[in-house]
């Protein structure tokens, strides 16, 4: 049986002193050994930043590949072989600045992939710069007039028909950890986006300013098919935020349209070069 | 008599001047003929001027020849821009009422398309059938092999349609047999006993190679001239189990393949100039993660936006250097359709033995111009997926290290969800296990190690073409898609008593120095011809050898060269 010790890796971690990335590894540990997912039948696609090194943290295999283009490169890879448990990981920098594009079409497409999103609104890596998610009027030292309107990742995702939306919260483990099973779990395009605070560069959305805001929809009645009401849960930032699941909906998959697909992976798939002569046919 | 026959097609855009030519090309394709056909085309969908030029002969033929026997117009248009182009005997065939405009003199032949397709089909969208009937009546063709093509062309709009487009061809056909001057007709015999060949454009060649190839996946922004690649490997995939993804753009493209190949299928992209700019950044990254990656640069004129519908060769230095940082690459730029085809199969075995980028150069002239090829033999295939484990050894390797340091530089390559093993890569600097590091011994490693692996890929590059001529002190060097009109030059400078030898290169990089430096050192004279305004092949050669090309004919107009073209300029640069 799968335990969190085979998720574990010994490679030394980057990541600061009570930073938020640390709840996020043990939330995503718990939900892949509860789901029953071996380490090598997942894979971890990550862009560049202080969360897509989380891949390097965990056993699995690993695509830690260019900022912003986690997308694309985990789409590819889910379609080459769909037995893959895929896990895109990254940043709001990179999932919501440098990759926004390729969030709008995944979204779109509905591969079946997990998307978790560490969302601290600010930039670590490069040293506290203004994300597209930070609050207007953020100041740092490109942005010394203070940070423009931020994106909102969850209106954005719901015009974009995303299929399963979530906030998670990094001040609740156990929520957090529901979140990521039901995502892995879900059969299409999930995003997660998770409230992670950043204890070294963001002083304004803290623990204790996330903490005091946050409310689970669940324990409202709240109905999560409903697209209307997720688009008012959406707009909902500021003395309340709601977090758990905003919206759920099924839809076709992108890669069980493929008629490529249809008897096994791409991947085990043998070539008969002599199919090919009816190819060679059409042009005589 | 030996057969040389050369038709033109012209009219505006949505006339159907593309499927005129084709037509014609492949009833002479079907009848054994060799033929070459390119085409002429405006970046828009309606109006302009289109041309769709068909050479047909009984022995190889290579490139257009500039004189035509028949010009088929489909507007006036086309007679003011192409009659200086006819042979003395040559003829026009044109519909009067259609183009508006007077014989003026007796190589007009005026055939009314419009006309007889009313009266014979009561159907005026088959005027240009009318028009191909007469152009083959003209010719003195065999119907019956017309009429198969047209049978086959028209099968699945259905059987009236099929048997209405024939009796159309028949019209125009009857028509020029009893209309015609006798000095205007001629005797294109179809060739008895000759084997049947394959009529393909370059981008068809190659996007059936890849699929032969073994490519199960291609993702791609459509952009001229490279679209129909992405095309046809969307719409055969769905049959012999390949995906296309139409992506959001050429990032996704190159990234959205680097995913799959790292999961293990053959995976490519195929794109033009402006969106292999994009793609850069990706091929470094295929670089660096040691991913096997084919990408088919199409080109076109540039910058930016350029010249869409025309070709050059101005991306080989580009090509030579797309990427940051400094990683193993081969560049093949395969002469012919029927090289496209074999190019693009060593290619994806190139990427996966050597886990790298391949580059297929191409351009606008080879990827849209047809010609017949020998039916390729599928049985000479073959696949080499290199260091590639077997599900054994990856489900026995437990601390499996995707970045393993090897004298080749290659190191065994497991799957993601193969077996146990782990496969970790980033495109950060990493260790053996593909952990992100920054330590300066590790580095030199793993960067050394990856740049090994051009050694190997040097082994596997081919010589370049060279053909000695008896007596030469001269040599013309090409590259790429030239070839044709450089061969075809050649022969008509040797019945010029001028004779070249020609050295063409078709395997760029890793460059084959030897190979052209010791076919260079036999004349005294050299020069280069590339569709490009700075010479960048002679610059690449001056670079890996030493040897400086004497002279230059260029051309960036974004037309291709013809024989002739050629000729002329050799000619002027040797007196």
């Amino acid at each position: 049986m799968v335990t969190v010790k085979d998720y574990t890796e010994s490679v030394p971690i980057a990541w600061c002193p009570g930073c938020g990335n640390f709840a996020i590894l043990q939330a995503l540990r718990k939900a892949l050994v509860d789901l029953g997912k071996e380490p090598h039948q997942v894979l971890f696609v990550s862009g560049i930043g202080q969360a897509p090194k989380l891949p390097h943290y965990t056993h699995g295999n690993v695509f830690n590949g260019l900022h912003g283009r986690t997308l694309p490169v985990a789409t590819g890879a889910k379609i080459a072989n769909n037995e893959l448990v895929v896990i895109g990981i990254d940043g709001d920098g990179g999932a919501y600045g440098e990759g926004i594009g390729h969030l709008l079409a995944a979204m779109r497409r509905n591969v079946n992939v997990t998307y978790m999103v560490h969302n601290n609104q600010v930039y670590g890596l490069t040293k506290g710069q203004a994300s597209p998610t930070s609050d207007l009027g953020f100041v740092t030292r490109t942005t010394p007039l203070g940070a423009g309107q931020p994106v909102n990742p969850l209106s954005l995702a719901l015009a974009s028909e995303v299929s399963f939306l979530a906030r998670g919260f990094v001040g609740d483990i156990e929520h957090l950890c529901r979140l990521l099973r039901m995502g892995i779990d879900y059969r299409g395009f999930s995003l997660i986006d998770i409230l992670q605070p950043c204890v070294s560069f963001n002083r304004r959305n803290t623990y204790q300013w996330d903490r005091e805001r946050v409310y689970k929809l669940e324990d409202e009645g709240y109905d999560p098919s409903d697209k209307t009401g997720a688009f008012a849960k959406a707009q909902e930032w500021g003395e309340r935020i709601p977090i758990g699941l905003i919206y759920r909906k099924e839809r076709p998959v992108y890669e069980e349209q493929l008629p490529a697909l249809k008897e096994e992976p791409l991947v085990k798939q043998r070539i008969d070069l002599s199919q090919f002569e009816a190819l060679l046919d059409e042009f005589m | 008599m030996a057969i040389d026959f050369n038709v033109m097609a012209g009219g505006e855009a949505g006339q159907g001047v593309q499927s005129v030519g084709m037509i014609l090309a492949k009833a002479m394709a079907h009848g054994g003929l060799c033929v070459f056909a390119d085409q002429d085309y405006e970046n828009r969908v309606r109006g302009g001027h289109n041309f769709f030029r068909v050479r047909a002969s009984d022995r190889e033929v290579l490139a257009l020849s500039e004189k035509l026997d028949i010009l088929v117009a489909l507007n006036k248009e086309t007679i003011d821009l192409h009659q200086n182009e006819l042979k003395s005997n040559g003829v026009i065939i044109f519909d009067q009422e259609q183009a508006k405009v007077e014989a003026r003199g007796e190589n007009y032949f005026n055939v009314p398309f419009v006309k007889l397709a009313e009266e014979t089909v009561k159907n005026k969208l088959m005027t240009n059938t009318v028009a191909v009937g007469a152009a083959m009546g003209l010719a003195g063709y065999d119907f019956n092999i017309l009429a198969s093509v047209l049978g086959k062309e028209f099968a699945r709009h259905g059987e009236n349609i099929a048997e209405d487009n024939v009796a159309a061809a028949r019209a125009g056909f009857d028509f020029a047999h009893e209309h015609s001057a006798n000095q205007f007709r001629q005797k294109i015999r179809p060739l008895r006993g000759s084997s049947r060949r394959m009529l393909l454009h370059g981008n068809e060649a190659l996007a059936l190679g890849a699929m032969v190839g073994g490519c199960k996946f291609i993702a791609g922004y459509p952009m001229t001239p490279a679209t129909s690649i992405l095309e046809y490997i969307a719409d055969k995939g769905r049959q012999y189990n390949a995906v296309a993804v139409h992506v959001e753009d050429e990032i996704a493209a190159i990234n959205m393949a680097v995913g799959a190949a790292y999961a293990g299928v053959r995976a490519m992209v195929a794109t033009s100039g402006g969106g292999f700019c994009l793609m850069v950044e990706g091929l470094a990254l295929a670089g660096i993660t040691e991913t096997p990656m084919v990408v088919v640069l199409a080109q076109r004129p540039g910058p930016a936006t350029g010249m869409p519908t025309r070709t050059e060769q101005g991306e080989l230095w580009f090509a030579l250097h797309a990427g940051h940082g400094e990683f193993p690459r081969a560049i093949l730029a395969p002469a012919t359709a029927e090289e496209t085809f074999h190019a693009i199969i060593k290619a994806l075995n190139l990427a996966e033995k050597y886990q790298t980028p391949v580059i297929v150069l191409t351009d606008h002239y080879l990827a849209t111009s047809y010609a017949t090829v020998q039916r390729f033999d599928l049985k000479q295939v073959k696949i080499d997926r290199g260091e590639l484990m077997s599900n054994e050894e990856a489900n026995r390797t437990t601390e499996y290290e995707r970045h393993l340091v090897t004298d080749s530089g290659i190191s065994p390559r497991a799957l993601p969800g193969q077996g146990k093993a782990l496969v970790v890569t980033d495109s950060d600097e990493h260790n053996e296990a593909g952990h992100l590091i920054e330590d300066a011994e590790t580095r030199n490693q793993q960067n050394l190690k990856r740049l090994r692996k051009q050694n190997g890929l040097r082994t596997e590059i081919g010589s370049p073409k060279f053909q000695e001529s008896p007596n030469s002190e001269l040599t013309l060097i090409g590259w790429g898609s030239t070839y044709g009109a450089i061969r075809e030059a050649a022969n008509l400078l040797q019945e010029e008593k001028v004779p070249v030898n020609v050295l063409h290169i078709t395997e760029i990089w890793p460059f084959p120095a030897e190979a052209v430096s010791s076919a260079l050192n036999k004349g005294t004279k050299s020069i280069v011809i590339e569709s490009n305004a700075t010479a960048q092949m002679a610059n690449l050669i001056r670079r890996e050898t030493g040897y400086r090309v004497n002279g230059t004919i260029l051309k960036s107009d974004g037309r291709p060269f013809s024989p002739q073209e050629i000729v002329d300029r050799v000619k002027k640069e040797v007196t």
